[in-house]
C-alpha cells in the first residue's frame, strides 16, 4: 500500500492522448491484457463491455459514468471526484473512442451536488483545451461531449437500468436484464455505464500500460483498487490497495487491529467476523465496491444489521414482491431478536425469506439486502439470540 | 392560490421549462429546478409540466413521488438532512439528532412553523470518514457535534433577512 494514490502520478489528458493515438482495436486491446474489471461492485470485466457496445448497432451510443455512490460506507469516488475528475473524463473520453459513441453523461448523485461547479469548470477547460467537443482530443471526426445531470436522493438509482430511468425522466425503477444496456441503454441506444473508479484506472492504463496494471493484485482481480474505510478505526479515509490484500493487512494500515467484524462490501455486502480476517479483498474471496466499515469491540451486531435493514426498507424501489416485502419482514425479525421474541425456528424461517429474495429479487439491490442479515446471523448467533428487552449483549 | 400569483408561476414556470427543453429526458431537471426554485413541487407545477412535455401528470406525480429529494408538500428554507447510516450512527448522530430537534422544536420529518427549517433523515451520504455528516440544503457538514447545532442554524438564520419569510404561504423568496 502507499500513501500516495495512482491518480495523484497519473497526469491528467495522458491517458487519453495515448488512446487518441492508437484508436479503438489497440485500445479494447489494452484493456482486455489490463484484464480490469468493474470497480462499482459486480466487477464485470470491462473490456467485455467496451466490445459490445463497440459491436452493437445504433444511430447514436453513450458513455455514462455511473456518479450514484451511495452504497452505505463508501467515499472513493467523491474524492476521485473532487480530486481528480480529469482521469474520470478522460476515462469517459476513451471509452466513447473504443465504443464509438458520441455523448457522455456523468450521473452525479444529488448528495455531491456541491461539487457540481467544479466539475462544470473541469469541463469547459477541457473544452478550451480541446479535449471535448469537436474533434476531441485531436481525433478528427470523433466530436464526443459530456454533460452531468443529477440525481435526487434514491439509492437504487446506483443500479445502472434505474439509472438510466431516471435520466430518461422515470421512476428509478431497475428494468428486466437482458436486453443489457451495452445493446439497449439510454433511449434504447447502446450505452456503457461505468463507475467513476473504473473509468479513471481506464485513464491510468492508457498512460502506463496494461502491464502495469497487470502485475498488480490477483490473477482473477487484477489492479489496484480504492477503499473507503470507516467506523471504529484510527484512520479512516480513502486507501489504496492491491486486490488481493487480506483484510488483516488493511485493518493494521488504519489502526484497527482490535476490531470484532467488518463490513465488507457496504450494506449489501457481507459482515466478516474476526476469526476470517485472513480472507482476501478480491473478487474470488471478498468482494467490494469499495466500502468497509469496521466494528469495534464493543459494537452491538444487531444494531448493526437494524441499521441496515432500515435502509433497504427506506431505498427499495417497491416494485418487486420479494423485495418491498421481504426486507420489511426481515427488519420486523430483527424488532423481535431485540426483544428477545424471536424463536430459532422463525429465525430460520427468516433466513429462509432472505435466501429466496436472494434469487427471487428483480435488481442488485434485493438481491443482496438479506447478505447483511444472514452473515451476522451466520456470525454472531449467541449475541442476537436469547435477549431480554432492553438488554444488549 | 391568488391569480396574480399564480400568473407569476406559469410565466416563471414556461421560462424554466424552455431552459430545459421540452422532452421527458428534461424531466428530471425541471423538477430539481423547480424543487430548488420554490421548495417543493405544487399540483399545478406538476400539470404544467406534464403539458409543457406532452405526458399525464400521473406520470410527473409517480416520478416526484419517487425521489427523496424531491417535495410535493412545502418544506423549509432550509432542509436539514442528517446522515443516519452506521458509521454516522456509530458516530454520534443519535445525539446530533436529539440536539437539532430541541433547538427547532420540531421531529424528523417536520418543518418549522415558520418555514424556516425542515428536520429530514438521509440514507448514506458518502462522508462516513467525517461522520455525523449532515447537508444543509447543498452545504455539506462534517464531525458535526450537539454542541455545534446551534451555531449552525444561527448560520441558516444570518442568511435570511428579517422579513423573508413573513407571511409565507407562497414560495420561496430566493
Amino acid at each position: 500500500m502507499s500513501t500516495e494514490l495512482t491518480f495523484s502520478q497519473v497526469d491528467p489528458y495522458a491517458g487519453l492522448k495515448a488512446a487518441a493515438g492508437i484508436g479503438r482495436a489497440d485500445i479494447l486491446a489494452t484493456m482486455k491484457t489490463a484484464n480490469i474489471r468493474g470497480r462499482g461492485g459486480a466487477g464485470f470485466p470491462v473490456s467485455v463491455k467496451w466490445n459490445l457496445a463497440a459491436a452493437a448497432v445504433g444511430p447514436e451510443k453513450f458513455i455514462v459514468c455511473n456518479a450514484d455512490e451511495g452504497e452505505p460506507g463508501t467515499f472513493k469516488d467523491r474524492l476521485v471526484l473532487s480530486e481528480h475528475a480529469d482521469l474520470v473524463f478522460d476515462g469517459m473520453t476513451i471509452a466513447a473512442i473504443a465504443a464509438g459513441a458520441q455523448k457522455g453523461i456523468l450521473y452525479l448523485r444529488g448528495e455531491y451536488v456541491y461539487m457540481l461547479n467544479d466539475l462544470e469548470t473541469v469541463l469547459a477547460r477541457r473544452r478550451e483545451d480541446g479535449m471535448l467537443g469537436q474533434n476531441s482530443a485531436g481525433r478528427i471526426g470523433f466530436d464526443f461531449d459530456v454533460e452531468i445531470r443529477l440525481g435526487s436522493g434514491a439509492y437504487v438509482c446506483g443500479e445502472e437500468t434505474a439509472l438510466i430511468e431516471s435520466l430518461e425522466g422515470h421512476r428509478g425503477e431497475p428494468r428486466n436484464r437482458p436486453p443489457f444496456p451495452v445493446d439497449t441503454g439510454y433511449l434504447g441506444r447502446p450505452t456503457v455505464v461505468n463507475n467513476v473508479e473504473t473509468l479513471a484506472w481506464a485513464a491510468c492504463i492508457l498512460a502506463r500500460g496494461a502491464e502495469w496494471f497487470n502485475r498488480i493484485g490477483t490473477e482473477q482481480s487484477a489492479g489496484p483498487k480504492l477503499l473507503s474505510i470507516s467506523g471504529d478505526c484510527e484512520n479512516p479515509g480513502v486507501y489504496e490497495f492491491p486486490l488481493g490484500v487480506s483484510i488483516t493487512e488493511v485493518l493494521k494500515v488504519v489502526g484497527a487491529e482490535d476490531a470484532k467484524a467488518v463490513q465488507i462490501g457496504g450494506a449489501s455486502g457481507q459482515c466478516v467476523p474476526a476469526g476470517n480476517f485472513e480472507r482476501k479483498i478480491a473478487f474470488e474471496d471478498v468482494a467490494t465496491g469499495g466500502s468497509i466499515i469496521v466494528f469495534g469491540p464493543g459494537r452491538d451486531m444487531l444494531d448493526v444489521a437494524r441499521n441496515f435493514m432500515e435502509f433497504f426498507v427506506d431505498e427499495s424501489c417497491g416494485q418487486c414482491t420479494p423485495c418491498r416485502e421481504g426486507n420489511e419482514k426481515l427488519l420486523e425479525g430483527i424488532e423481535m431478536l431485540a426483544a428477545g421474541t424471536c424463536s430459532m425456528k422463525y429465525l430460520r424461517e427468516l433466513c429462509s425469506l432472505g435466501k429466496t429474495m436472494q434469487v427471487a429479487s428483480k435488481c442488485g439491490l434485493g438481491q443482496s439486502s438479506p447478505n447483511a442479515f444472514l452473515s451476522i446471523v451466520e456470525h454472531f448467533p449467541d449475541e442476537i439470540l436469547g435477549r431480554a428487552e432492553g438488554t444488549v449483549a | 392560490m391568488l391569480v396574480s400569483n399564480r400568473n407569476r408561476l406559469d410565466r416563471e414556470l414556461d421560462v424554466l421549462i424552455d431552459k430545459c427543453g421540452r422532452q421527458r429526458t428534461a424531466l428530471m431537471p425541471i423538477l430539481q429546478a423547480v424543487q430548488r426554485k420554490y421548495g417543493f413541487i405544487r399540483n399545478f407545477a406538476m400539470q404544467k409540466i406534464a403539458d409543457a412535455l406532452s405526458i399525464h401528470p400521473v406520470e410527473v406525480h409517480g416520478v416526484v413521488t419517487f425521489y427523496s429529494f424531491l417535495s410535493e408538500k412545502p418544506r423549509g428554507r432550509f432542509i436539514i438532512r442528517l446522515c443516519r447510516t452506521i458509521s454516522c450512527e456509530m458516530a454520534g448522530k443519535d445525539r446530533v439528532a436529539a440536539q437539532l430537534e430541541t433547538e427547532l422544536g420540531i421531529k424528523f420529518g417536520e418543518t418549522t412553523v415558520d418555514k424556516r427549517f425542515t428536520l429530514e433523515w438521509a440514507n448514506c451520504m458518502g462522508l462516513c470518514d467525517q461522520g455525523p455528516a449532515m447537508l444543509v440544503n447543498d452545504t455539506h457538514y462534517t464531525r458535526v457535534t450537539p454542541q455545534r447545532v446551534l451555531e449552525i442554524l444561527e448560520e441558516c438564520r444570518s442568511r435570511l433577512s428579517p422579513h423573508a419569510m413573513q407571511g409565507a404561504e407562497e414560495e420561496h423568496l430566493v
